[in-house]
């Protein structure tokens, strides 16, 4: 009963200095809508980046050779030759994180059909290579284990070679191109990937069975790398450490120091690029969280000088009966309903301007829960926070004083 | 004999200034009865400020007895003088305090908002009927501004009067206005102390305590005279008497 009316009053007191109540509400608005709407879009970014590198495939482990010194020379890991097939063969059988595996023997070339040539890079892979890339094929279909094991020469194709090299817009299927001269039959186009995070274009790509590119192009029997997918995303350091267990045994190293491989998973990269996204976000989330105490400061202000001006009416109120906890109470929740109300409007500007954002500038938004809920229960204890020390002000005024107040 | 609304004994109240001891009121006793009609006067300086916070409960005195409807006020808590203010005590201004911009109903249910026992429907028949008695059933929803001073100050009255307090206390009630319309008021007290309101009202115009039934005069922190006024004037009848205003 005795909240209510002061709820009343103070609601009262709100609505007749409407402009001021605006004015000091524009603050706190602003403050929340610009705390929502910078979260939003650091969220969203790290949300694009992580989908960016997930699409690259999330779950893939790689294992390549790294520099080691042999009889007192250190090589580049590049020109290593120590990854063979048998190292494949052991990590596909007894690694227990995998999923999938392939050997991976990569080569730069020619593409070369009729008239039209352009250069590309070949990768000589097993079929499992698409289900770790999570690449589909546009048309046609993936060589199969007995095309890998006769060495056919068979291959597949990114978008950018076939506008390349099929300028014409014909079928590439079934046709005969050349890659270093070598003859393949095209099987299949990979579907259009576009540039990946660094900025790699992931259609300029020429993809074959790795015998095929071993014996008839480059002429190895090493590979340069092993590809293969972890279960799940949460099993890639798992499957990381499992992989570089079954290496070691393979290449008879007792010293992890002195591996000659190094084994990375994506979730590595993932991790590495949201830290500095989430770094962005807390710095944007600073700079908001100011406005959103100089909004505060604003209520202290405004309930200052509505205590100094109503200083004959607290001395009234007093008079007539309104006890301290009375007076105190009355400015406490004027300035919680002022900051209250502007939080809900600063939410409500908040979201708008994330789908403005959105919408016309592109910029990958996600509106988090947590930051609708966290801006507003900050705002709500600025509210309480600003408008107590105003209030114990005007509660600890003695009557007397107060209604001689000119 | 009727019961005494105010007792009073030896009060005494000091003000500590730095270093001086400034001594407001000397030792003061007097009673005020149920139904009585009291004028304080006294010119600046005397105590009656003093005299009037004390008695309205905003001050407490330094020693002596402060006695209200039975109430030792001596020893009360802030917000136990609150309450006493706000269930005893009508208090009248002389500039109105009323809220700005805000009507006249309102203004006069304020004394009730804080006060939980009142419910909200209560509150407002009580305001109506406080607002009929002043003659003012016509103008619930005017603003101070919108009406004259004699009627903001009746409005204050009416605001004294929605808490059935056992006394007024008026403060210079007709200080602020010209004499026809300070003789409206007085009137209107007049009217309400027939009705049996106790009536305590502080002013220095000697005309005004004409129209009451006692008179105690301060001077400098004593009581100085303490009489019965024989002869009560009417002010329903010496505003009759006024010449006519031209417009």
């Amino acid at each position: 009963m005795r909240i209510l009316n002061l709820f009343k009053i103070a609601f009262k007191a709100i609505v007749l200095n409407k402009m001021r109540t605006l004015l000091t509400m524009l603050g706190i608005i602003i403050g929340v809508a610009s705390v929502i709407a910078m979260l939003a879009i650091g969220e969203g970014s790290k949300e694009s980046i992580r989908e960016n590198i997930s699409s690259m495939g999330s779950n893939i482990i790689t294992i390549r050779p790294a520099s080691a010194s042999s009889s007192g020379v250190r090589a580049s890991g590049d020109e290593m030759q120590t990854l063979t097939l048998k190292d494949y063969e052991a990590v596909k059988d007894q690694a227990t994180f995998l999923s999938y595996a392939t050997p991976l023997v990569t080569g730069k070339g020619q593409v070369i059909n009729g008239s039209n040539n352009w250069p590309s890079n070949i990768y000589g892979v097993n079929p499992d290579y698409l289900k770790i890339k999570v690449v589909d094929l546009q048309s046609g279909s993936m060589f199969t284990d007995a095309e890998v094991k006769t060495a056919s020469k068979v291959a597949l194709i990114g978008q950018t070679v076939v506008d390349n090299v099929f300028p014409d817009g014909q079928d590439p299927i079934g046709q005969m191109i050349r890659f270093n001269n070598i003859p393949f039959t095209v099987i299949g186009v990979l579907e259009v990937k576009g540039e990946n995070t660094f900025g790699q274009d992931q259609d300029d790509v020429v993809i074959a069975p790795y015998t095929t590119v071993q014996k008839r192009i480059l002429a190895i029997d090493y590979i340069n790398q092993i590809m293969a997918s972890a279960v799940s995303e949460d099993d890639a350091p798992n499957a990381v450490t499992e992989v570089s267990e079954i290496m070691r045994l393979q290449h008879q190293i007792s010293n992890p120091n002195n591996d000659d491989f190094s084994v990375q998973s994506m979730e590595e990269l993932i991790s590495t690029f949201s830290s500095t996204s989430e770094m962005l976000t807390v710095l944007l989330v600073a700079v908001a969280s100011i406005s959103l105490l100089i909004g505060g400061i604003g209520i202290m202000n405004i309930m200052y000088v509505s205590v100094k001006e109503r200083t004959k009416e607290i001395g009234l109120r007093m008079a007539v009966g309104a006890k301290g906890a009375d007076i105190l109470m009355q400015f406490l929740i004027e300035a919680i309903l002022i900051s209250v109300t502007g939080g809900a409007l600063g939410v409500l500007l908040g979201l708008t301007s994330t789908v403005f954002i959105e919408k016309f500038l592109n910029w990958p938004t996600s509106v988090a829960m947590y930051s609708i809920v966290i801006s507003f229960a900050v705002c709500a204890i600025t509210g309480i926070f600003f408008g107590w020390y105003p209030a114990r002000k005007a509660s600890a005024l003695d009557p007397i004083t107060a209604l001689r107040y000119e | 004999m009727s019961k005494a609304i105010i007792k009073i004994e030896d009060l005494k109240r000091e003000f500590t200034m730095g270093s001086e001891t400034v001594r407001a009121l000397k030792g003061i006793s007097f009673d005020i009865k149920e139904g009585e009609f009291v004028t304080i006067m006294g010119s600046s300086g005397s105590g009656k400020s003093t005299m009037l916070n004390i008695l309205g409960c905003l001050d407490q005195p330094t020693s002596g007895n402060y006695e209200i409807d039975g109430v030792k006020v001596k020893d009360l808590t802030k917000n136990q003088l609150a309450t006493i203010r706000n269930e005893k005590i009508g208090f009248i201004f002389q500039s109105y305090n009323l809220l700005a911009r805000t009507s006249a109903i309102e203004n006069v249910e304020l004394p009730l908002l804080y006060n939980s026992k009142v419910s909200t429907e209560e509150r407002r028949k009580r305001a109506i009927e406080a607002l009929q008695k002043v003659g003012l059933g016509e103008r619930l929803d005017h603003t101070p501004s919108q009406l004259s001073g004699g009627q903001q100050q009746r409005v204050a009255i009416a605001r004294s009067l929605v808490n059935n307090p056992v006394m007024l206390l008026a403060d210079e009630a007709t200080g602020n206005l010209d004499t026809r319309t300070a003789y409206e008021i007085m009137s209107i007290f007049q009217e309400l102390n027939e009705q049996g309101i106790t009536i305590a009202f502080v002013t220095h115009e000697e005309d005004i305590a004409t129209f009451s039934s006692r008179t105690i005069v301060l001077k400098d922190g004593n009581i100085i005279q303490d009489y019965k006024n024989e002869n009560v004037q009417s002010a329903k009848e010496e505003l009759a008497k006024l010449p006519k205003q031209d417009d």
